[in-house]
């Protein structure tokens, strides 16, 4: 009787553990990860940003305080730090609005009942399977100046060859394009799940109404989505904000420097520039908790934005 | 091996994607601390017949491959594997090497590109590599005075043994210099510009009236540019500081980079980039900055159709662009047998093969007295030319100069800052501000 009535009571209390207790050990992978391999890199980084510090010898670093932040804004590199700045604001925005203004149109048209729509699916797809490197190497010869296809067509309408990655908003026109090329198939997937998320009544009682697809679209579609357009501008500004690759890559030789003139020099280049070209590893750092900051006052911003539409509606 | 800014043959595509690779390895070392060592085998070094695997770490063409070194060395070796861990472009290989450097996981043998030299013999990073200048069958008078003292610590240390130079010349068109009612003959063609950089702008300007249309004299004032710093004894340092705004060399040569631009000279290319490459098979420019490993380049991106239309002459003056050493990192588990493999690899003999494989002059003086090296002559480049003759005499006209750690950053931003004109047109005044900013900002 004692011991059954002891077994009962152990077998509770790990039935209370294991409710309790398991969640944790479930997500504890998880957090052990991101604590290896995000926080301690990150506090490690901040560590770094207030030293001045050589990539070939990490272990000797000379405390600065915040030096490498004051040089940035207003120092020796500050011209190149408010450069690559603007720029990654102008490429954010020449590749995000169009990106997700192309996405939604795409979504809208592959809302409808048509044929071979898995194909035009799967085929939004692709661009974003396609690897940064091989995707900016056809377009450095699309845009080259030596007979590429760019000036090419440019030619048919009887324009002057255009010296692509010379000029700052030619290069970073360039450069919105692959970005956008890459990017606008996914958004569009995106888009179309949360649009068959949308109840088909509201569509026919538009159409009894005699509201056109375009009216449906403004007016149905478009307010549906609110949620979903505002997480991919989200997920698009944070790419925007760390662009790397593109530029990188399209500067062939001068890549490293986003440009002869730094003209489509962004936060990402400047932060690779600085680190691992200049071995300067403390003002790479401080770099990249200058773009930590700006993706947490994003985000916050986001959050506020959410939660005035959520009371709106 | 070659310049710190261009692959020695470039090769976009995978340079662009190597990059992309080493990046990425490299971050993903930063975010681990991983240590692991480059090297496998275990068991003790000095003894002889341990099996033993030496990695040897370098970018571009060292040309050991194609001329077959690796493995007469393992033939003569049986205990002995050696694995080769080559980067195409030598600034991500730099960024990987300093990377290992804190991190750990060099090779057993790191090849240093002579922009990085200096900043390997100091005193924050000498310390990394043993000292070479005893190891066994190393005869420091053998090597160019020049070219040993740059892998000389101040304190006596030579970190690194010589592999190639990058004596100067000027190849050019002969069909080309022909149309233009210049010379073609090498010798004719070197007395033109003999002693003086400002006599080769002469004559581009000759070249220039008369030139075919859609011809230009060279390919782009960034290698002026770089021939008139290379060929002076004053550079970009001086007295173990940076003084280029001192520099008389740097002056003149931004300022002949500026005529030559200004008169029309220039095609105003990028050098090494696609556009630059392609340009040779179009037959556009005349002339271009030739160290001994630029041969290659042009053979490449000229074609078989231009076969014998180039042709090589002596440089305005004696400069050396580019060349390369061998270090042995002291973290390493066979420093001894790496020390062995490193004097041989850089001996006379083994110096000799890799010129004829694939063009790097050598280090070594005494290999200028081999068979095949003198008296060598380029097919595809002017078949008759004295070639080896020319780069050979180049070498030993060449003056000790003081390089400085950043020596290859600055002939990078030096070149961005002709590229301002050429490319973006900037005026002369604005692309000096620019670069001086550059320079400036990146420089601690």
């Amino acid at each position: 009787m004692a011991t059954s009535e002891r077994r009962q009571a152990w077998r509770s209390r790990l039935y209370r553990w294991d409710t309790k207790g398991s969640p944790y050990v479930y997500i504890a992978p998880f957090f052990l990860v991101f604590a290896a391999f995000g926080l301690f890199p990150l506090l490690y980084t901040g560590w770094l940003s207030l030293h001045e510090v050589s990539l070939y010898n990490v272990n000797q670093s000379t405390w600065v305080g915040f030096k490498n932040f004051t040089d940035l804004f207003s120092g020796a590199p500050s011209h190149f730090f408010w450069n690559a700045l603007g720029n990654t604001v102008t490429l954010g925005v020449l590749s995000t609005v169009p990106q997700l203004l192309m996405a939604l149109g795409l979504a809208h048209l592959l809302n409808y009942k048509m044929r071979g729509s898995a194909f035009f699916r799967t085929a939004l797809l692709a661009p974003y399977a396609t690897s940064v490197a091989a995707a900016t190497l056809v377009f450095a010869l699309i845009f080259s100046p030596e007979g590429g296809m760019a000036n090419w067509v440019l030619g048919l309408f009887g324009a002057a060859p255009v010296h692509w990655e010379a000029g700052r908003w030619t290069s970073q026109i360039a450069i919105s394009v692959i970005v956008t090329w890459r990017w606008t198939g996914y958004n569009a997937l995106i888009y179309l799940a949360a649009m068959q998320a949308v109840p088909g009544d509201l569509y026919e009682a538009a159409a009894l109404d005699g509201a056109s697809r375009w009216k449906q679209f403004l007016h149905v579609t478009i307010p549906a989505l609110r949620p979903t357009i505002l997480f991919t501008v989200v997920i698009s500004t944070i790419g925007a904000t760390q662009l790397f690759g593109e530029p990188f890559l399209f500067g062939g030789q001068s890549g490293h420097q986003g440009g002869a003139a730094n003209q489509y020099e962004t936060l990402g280049v400047l932060m690779y520039d600085q680190g691992f070209r200049n071995s300067m590893l403390g003002r790479a750092s401080a770099i990249a908790w200058i773009m930590f900051g700006l993706l947490v006052l994003l985000g916050a911003a986001n959050a506020l934005i959410a939660r005035r539409l959520r009371r709106s509606q | 091996m070659r310049t710190s800014s261009a692959p020695r043959v470039a090769r976009p595509g995978r340079a662009v994607v190597s990059s992309a690779v080493a990046l990425s390895a490299a971050v993903a070392l930063l975010a681990t601390g991983c240590s692991s060592s480059g090297s496998t085998a275990s068991g003790n070094p000095s003894a002889a017949n341990a099996k033993i695997t030496l990695t040897v770490g370098d970018f571009g063409d060292f040309g050991y491959k194609e001329a077959g070194l690796f493995a007469a060395y393992m033939a003569a070796h049986p205990n002995i594997t050696i694995k080769e861990d080559t980067t195409t472009a030598e600034a991500d290989y730099w960024t990987a090497l300093q990377t290992h450097l804190s991190a750990g996981g060099l090779d057993d043998i790191q090849a240093l590109e002579v922009g990085r030299i200096s900043l390997a013999t100091s005193d924050a990073l000498s310390g990394a590599f043993e000292d070479l200048s005893k190891a066994p069958g190393v005869n420091k008078d053998d090597y160019l005075p020049w070219k040993w003292a740059q892998a000389t610590t101040a304190s006596g240390k030579t970190i690194g043994l010589g592999t190639d130079v990058g004596p100067m010349a000027v190849c050019y068109r002969q069909d080309l210099f022909k149309a233009a009612g210049l010379p073609s003959d090498p010798a004719a063609v070197s007395a033109l510009w003999a002693g003086d950089w400002s006599k080769f702008v002469q004559v581009g300007q000759q070249f220039q009236a008369k030139a075919p249309k859609g011809t230009y004299f060279m390919d782009s004032a960034t290698g002026l540019f770089n021939g008139v710093v290379s060929s002076s004894t004053k550079q970009y340092y001086s007295g173990g500081k940076l003084d280029y705004k001192n520099s008389a060399s740097v002056k003149q040569a931004w300022t002949l980079a500026m005529q030559a631009d200004a008169a029309g000279e220039s095609q105003g290319l990028k050098e090494f980039d696609p556009p630059w490459q392609a340009a040779f098979a179009k037959s556009t420019f005349a002339t271009t900055i030739c160290p001994s490993w630029q041969q290659a380049n042009i053979q490449k991106f000229s074609g078989d159709a231009n076969t014998g239309k180039w042709n090589v002459a002596q440089a305005p003056a004696a400069g050396n662009w580019g060349g390369s050493f061998l270090a042995v990192p002291s973290s390493g588990t066979h420093k001894q047998a790496a020390e062995d493999l490193v004097a041989w690899l850089t001996a006379p003999a083994q110096q000799a093969k890799v010129f004829q494989a694939v063009g790097n002059i050598p280090s070594n003086m005494r290999a200028y007295d081999l068979p095949g090296v003198t008296d060598f002559k380029n097919p595809f480049i002017g078949p008759n030319a004295p070639t080896g003759q020319i780069f050979s005499t180049a070498a030993k006209l060449i003056q000790p100069a003081e390089i400085g750690p950043h020596a290859g950053d600055l002939q990078n931003d030096f070149s961005n800052g002709i590229l301002l004109v050429e490319q973006n047109h900037k005026s002369a005044t604005e692309a000096w501000n620019t670069t001086v900013q550059q320079i400036d900002s990146s420089i601690q």
